[in-house]
Order: C-alpha cells, then sequence, then structure tokens
C-alpha cells in the first residue's frame, strides 16, 4: 500500500500569537514550529497500516527550506520518505493544488491530511484534494481500517458517528482517537538524516481570496466573582445582567 | 445573480443551523438587491421546507430521491452546485457543521470561488466582499477578501441570530444529473445520540475537567446542563484517560465551540483549552483555585470546591426554573 502523508509546519500550540504593524503577516520571530498535532495522528495510523500490511509512507508539504526540521521529524516518526514543495504555502486551495499536482501520477491508494491546520483552521484541504483529484474524501475520521482494497472508516457528526466504506484510492482527514501519536526514538533520529527529502518547485496557481487583516480578540473585563456560599446570585446575573440563560 | 443557502436536515428536520444560514442569506441578498434561495437534499416534507419561508427564502429546491438519502460529501457538492448553476447563484451559504465543511470545499472547486469557512460577520458591502473569521485557534481574527465572482461562505453556527423576513416561498422538487462515481462512499450505519443536545450547536456548554477526579462523578454535570438544555464538554486529559468520549473534549486540538453560556468547572484554563472556547459570548468558572489561569478570561467565577458548589447551582437553577416557568 502506498500511502501519501500531508502534513503542515504550525506554530507551537503554547504560542502567543502576533502580527506585524499594519497586521497584515503573522509574526513567526521567536516562534517555536511544530508537526500540526492532528497530522502526527494521520502519520502514525498511515505507519500502523503500512507496518501491518506492507507499503511505504511519504510525507508531503508545501513550504520554504525553513520547514525541513519539521518534515525531518516526520521521517524519524517513521515515514519512508518526504517531498516538500518549495513555497511558501499562500493558502488552503494553494496547498491542496500543489500536493494534487504532485499527486496525480503516483498511484497513491491512501491520503491522509489532519482534521484541520491548527493555525488557520481552514479543514480544507482534505476535500479539495478529493474534488480535485476526483477521489472520495472524507473529513474528521474516528477510525479508519483497511482491508483487501477497502477501507472501513468511522467519521463524526453532531452528537455521534457515521460508519463509512469506501474502495481505495481515496483521501480523508484524521482527528484524535484514531491513533495515539508516536514520539521519534534515538533510531528513528539518526535514519531521518539519511531518509531521502526531494524538493520540487510549484505549479502556478491563481488566487481567489487573500486575508487583508488579522486582529487579536479583545479582551472580557474583569471577572466577577460571586461568593460560593450565595450561588443563587449567579444564576440571577446570568438572567438579567447576561441574559444567558 | 441570487444567493443560494444548502439547507441541511437531521432526520428529516431543517437544523437550527440552516435557519441561521437562511437568515445570513436575506441579508446578503438584501445587501446585493436580489433574491435568496435554497437547496435541501435527503427526506424532508414539503411542509419541514416551508418553514425557510419566515427566514427570507423565496424559492426551495428539493431533492428527495431514495439516492440521496444518506448523506455522500461527493454527490451533495454536485447536487448544490448543479442547483446554484441554474439559479445563477454566485454567492452560496451553508453552516459550518461536520457535514457542511466536509462538502464545501468540493463545491468551491466545482464552482471555481473563493471559500471561507467558519465565517462569523456578514461581508462588507463593497467588491472587497470581505468576511471575518477565526483564526489561529481562536486567539486572533482574519478579515479575507474573496475577490471573485462565486463565493462559497461556511457560517460559524451560533454566530448569527435567526431573524424573521417572512415572504411567501414556492417548493420546487429538483432532478440533478449526479454521476455514479459521485457514489463511492457508502453509509452503513448511523450511531447517534438523539436525545443529545449536539456540542457545536449547543446554546449552553457545562464543561469540566481533571478537578472532577474522576468519571464517577460526571452524574453532577450531566445533571446540570439536562436542567439547562446543554451540552457537556471536557478538557482534553479527560477524554485522554477515557473518563469521557473525545467528542466532548474541547480546545485547539478538539471542537471549538462559541455557544451564549460556557460553564467551566474544574478546569485550569490551558491556553489550548482556551483557543477552543474564547468565542463563548458568556464564559462562567468554577474553580477551587483563586489563581487559576481560566478566570483571567472569565465574566463570572465562583472560587470554591466544585463537589460544593455544583450541587448548589443545580438546586439554585432548578429554584429559577419553577419561578421563571
Ligand atoms: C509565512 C506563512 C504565511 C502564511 N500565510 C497564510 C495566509 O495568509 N492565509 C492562509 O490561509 N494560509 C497561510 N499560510 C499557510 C498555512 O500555514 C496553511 O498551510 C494553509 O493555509 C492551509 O491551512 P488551512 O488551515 O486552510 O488548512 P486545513 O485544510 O485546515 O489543513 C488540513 C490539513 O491539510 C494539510 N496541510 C495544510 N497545510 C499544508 C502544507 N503547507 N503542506 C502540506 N500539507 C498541508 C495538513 O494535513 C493539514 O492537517 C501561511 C504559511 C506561512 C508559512
Ligand atoms: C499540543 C497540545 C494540544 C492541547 N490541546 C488541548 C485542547 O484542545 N483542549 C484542552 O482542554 N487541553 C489541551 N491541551 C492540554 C492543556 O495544555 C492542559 O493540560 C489541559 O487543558 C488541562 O486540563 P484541565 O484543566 O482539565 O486539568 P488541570 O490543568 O489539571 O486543571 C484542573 C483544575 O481543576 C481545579 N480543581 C481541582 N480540584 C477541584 C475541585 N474539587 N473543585 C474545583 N476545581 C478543582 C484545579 O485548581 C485546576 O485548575 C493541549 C496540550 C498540548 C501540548
Amino acid at each position: 500500500m502506498k500511502v501519501l502523508v500531508c502534513i503542515s509546519n504550525v506554530p507551537d500550540t503554547t504560542t502567543k500569537i502576533n502580527f506585524n504593524d499594519d497586521k497584515t503577516v503573522f509574526n513567526a520571530t521567536g516562534v517555536q514550529f511544530i508537526i500540526n498535532p492532528y497530522d502526527e495522528i494521520a502519520l502514525t495510523r498511515a505507519l500502523e497500516l503500512t507496518e501491518a500490511q506492507g507499503g511505504t509512507v511519504t510525507v508531503i508539504n508545501i513550504g520554504d527550506p525553513s520547514t525541513d526540521v519539521t518534515i525531518r521529524k516526520a521521517l524519524a516518526i517513521g515515514a519512508t520518505d518526504a517531498v516538500r514543495i518549495n513555497s511558501v504555502a499562500r493558502d488552503a486551495f494553494f496547498v491542496a493544488t500543489q500536493i494534487a499536482a504532485y499527486a496525480k501520477d503516483q498511484g497513491f491508494d491512501l491520503i491522509l491530511t489532519g482534521r484541520e491546520s491548527i493555525d488557520y483552521n481552514g479543514a480544507q484541504v482534505a476535500s479539495l484534494l478529493g474534488e480535485m483529484l476526483d477521489l472520495p474524501s472524507i473529513s474528521i475520521l474516528k477510525s479508519l481500517q483497511i482491508e483487501g482494497g477497502t477501507a472501513t472508516l468511522e467519521r463524526e457528526i453532531e452528537g455521534g458517528k457515521e460508519v463509512i466504506t469506501c474502495p481505495l484510492p481515496l483521501v480523508a482527514s484524521a482527528s484524535e482517537g484514531m491513533a495515539e501519536p508516536r514520539i521519534p526514538n534515538m533510531r528513528g533520529i539518526m535514519s531521518a538524516r539519511t531518509k531521502p527529502l526531494t524538493v520540487v518547485e510549484p505549479v502556478e496557481v491563481p488566487n481567489f481570496q487573500h486575508i487583508i487583516k488579522f486582529e487579536k480578540p479583545e479582551s472580557r473585563g474583569q471577572v466577577k466573582l460571586v461568593n460560593a456560599d450565595e450561588v443563587n446570585k449567579l444564576v440571577d446575573l446570568l438572567h438579567s445582567e447576561a441574559k444567558a440563560i | 445573480m441570487s444567493v443560494l443557502i444548502y439547507a441541511e436536515n437531521s432526520k428529516g428536520k431543517l437544523k437550527k443551523s440552516s435557519f441561521e444560514a437562511a437568515s445570513y442569506a436575506y441579508s446578503v441578498a438584501n445587501m446585493l438587491n436580489t433574491d435568496a434561495y435554497a437547496i435541501s437534499i435527503g427526506e424532508v416534507s414539503n411542509e419541514e421546507l416551508e418553514k425557510l419561508a419566515k427566514y427570507g427564502i423565496k424559492k426551495i429546491l428539493t431533492v428527495n430521491t431514495a439516492q440521496m438519502h444518506s448523506f455522500v460529501n461527493q454527490a451533495y457538492a454536485s447536487v448544490i452546485a448543479e442547483a446554484a448553476k441554474s439559479l445563477s447563484s454566485d454567492v452560496v451559504v451553508l453552516s459550518a457543521t461536520f457535514s457542511g465543511k466536509a462538502l464545501a470545499p468540493r463545491l468551491a472547486v466545482k464552482l471555481q470561488a473563493a471559500y471561507v469557512d467558519g465565517a462569523i460577520s456578514l461581508p462588507t458591502n463593497d467588491a472587497s466582499f470581505t468576511v471575518r473569521k477565526g483564526a489561529f485557534s481562536g486567539k486572533a481574527f482574519a478579515d479575507v477578501s474573496m475577490s471573485v465572482a462565486n463565493k462559497v461562505i461556511a457560517i460559524n453556527p451560533n454566530s448569527f441570530p435567526i431573524a424573521e423576513n417572512a415572504q411567501p416561498a414556492v417548493v420546487e422538487a429538483f432532478a440533478p444529473s449526479v454521476k455514479d462515481t459521485d457514489f463511492r462512499t457508502i453509509v452503513k450505519e448511523i450511531i447517534q445520540a438523539v436525545d443529545k443536545v449536539s456540542l457545536p450547536e449547543a446554546e449552553i456548554v457545562v464543561s469540566a475537567g481533571r478537578g472532577l477526579k474522576g468519571p464517577e462523578n460526571w452524574g453532577m454535570i450531566e445533571e446540570l446542563a439536562d436542567l439547562l438544555g446543554a451540552a457537556t464538554a471536557c478538557s482534553k486529559p479527560v477524554s485522554d484517560a477515557h473518563w469521557r468520549p473525545h467528542s466532548e473534549h474541547v480546545g485547539q486540538t478538539g471542537i471549538a465551540v462559541s455557544p451564549n453560556l460556557y460553564i467551566a468547572i474544574g478546569i485550569s484554563g490551558a491556553i489550548q483549552h482556551l483557543a477552543g472556547v474564547s468565542s463563548s459570548k458568556v464564559i462562567v468558572v468554577i474553580n477551587k483555585d483563586p489563581e487559576a489561569p481560566f478566570f483571567k478570561a472569565a465574566d463570572y467565577g465562583i472560587v470554591g470546591d466544585a463537589f460544593e458548589v455544583v450541587p448548589k447551582l443545580i438546586a439554585a437553577v432548578k429554584e429559577f426554573k419553577a419561578t421563571h416557568a
């Protein structure tokens, strides 16, 4: 089985978010970057499947050379090889177009993404790829099994889940519960250095939209504390002042 | 030119988020001097669909064939794209539900449209057609300009009030030309708790963390949630320890929620937790540690032991309900 896992290079979850002075660009100075947490889950599940059934796991990232650190981490976790499309990731449509252009003649049986990137939170790339490659796409998986060329998947829905079957090839996005992310060990880290990382130049992509400004949410005022012995007061405030109940 | 909504249903009933989408689309249509239409896919009665007229929808297309009764994002995207073309809709609005998010990007590719997911504002009334959305997991907003003719907007559930703009509407059957390859995924089973309020759409969320000590103590959390008509949620360590299902985990790596009221009990307020809940309108924190970071992100707080405060809160809500029935 040939699996492609898409990995996004995102600010660490503890990052305080700042922008440049005119609020048009995210200020990455001093920011620690990590593999998008959902992509780690996707990668781990891909490794579990190929270890059990045979096959390879390629990771792909759209990024400039600075993302090689994150790509090497994915190789250390266990990916077979890696591809970097040499360009700043402009937006989800741009990213998906690059991945589709690369993947279209590679014969992947399975393409996995994370449910969303924790920076721009688009939750788009899996469905975009499905459409661009004319493949089925299933978003927000809770589980993924593969047997004899058919996948059985559980997809999250409001208040529950859907059980779906689908023939390979397909695209799907991973979420929590699907696998426990692996931590690279020393052997993995050593071997990652020599695993192939191919750099590919990007294709041209039209621009349909762009971010014109960022803003940070206003902070809430001072918290109103209610005494633990006067819980009725909280209910009154929630009703008459906050109009929340 | 027109505005089209995808009116999503759950077991034959239109979802509340579909009425939000209708109200949003009506405002956009007004701004563009045009009309708002809807497309429904699945087993929904015409009588149910006529409810959309109350929120300003003038024409409702319905696709109610057996083949379309279960959700397949690829097929649904094909149908909506075809409806948008036949109605010359250049703006398509839907709700960013699980299914909405799974189909909207496919729809955008088919329509060669700009796409904003999780919109929290109406578009600006100018050529830039700028819509605001959350970014960096609730830590910022991004204003996105949609600079091409066709646009697809998935609005955040609970972010727009439902507004009545009643007018007469017609319901028409629509016969799309779907392909076999649209139906490669097959839904085998749907496992859904029907009596539970769904977390992303809930107006009130009662959430609890590691401060509750163990899964056996969730009875009072569920009782409070039931009383308030709320959904239950939890912090990540709680679902990691399997005290609660993963589907209840909110935060940066879980579900992002924006209810009217978020009640956090025994949760410290880590940055990753706040990321998923900070767009809630009102936040109440109950924590025994006055230094818990969550108090800095809250509107109301009680410093106290959850095992004492929550039973009192349950009693107080019961009393409130008895006097405000
Ligand atoms: C300096 C810089 C500036 C950026 N500015 C913007 C901007 O202004 N607007 C914007 O939308 N994005 C911007 N990005 C790109 C952003 O990091 C994402 O790669 C891209 O937007 C997709 O995010 P999404 O939330 O829409 O993706 P989602 O659809 O949420 O991502 C889902 C999945 O797609 C895959 N994926 C996402 N991104 C990549 C990638 N780059 N390579 C491989 N797989 C990927 C992952 O599997 C991920 O889990 C910028 C990136 C950099 C480095
Ligand atoms: C990559 C990454 C992603 C993450 N994503 C998320 C996420 O999406 N969501 C999330 O929630 N976390 C996330 N986390 C974890 C996060 O950093 C915190 O560890 C977590 O939110 C803490 O959960 P908690 O508040 O339940 O537990 P704790 O931090 O242990 O807090 C428990 C709180 O309960 C209080 N308490 C104890 N006993 C009582 C009592 N009897 N009565 C009242 N109060 C009491 C304590 O004072 C304390 O404040 C993530 C972490 C990482 C590294």
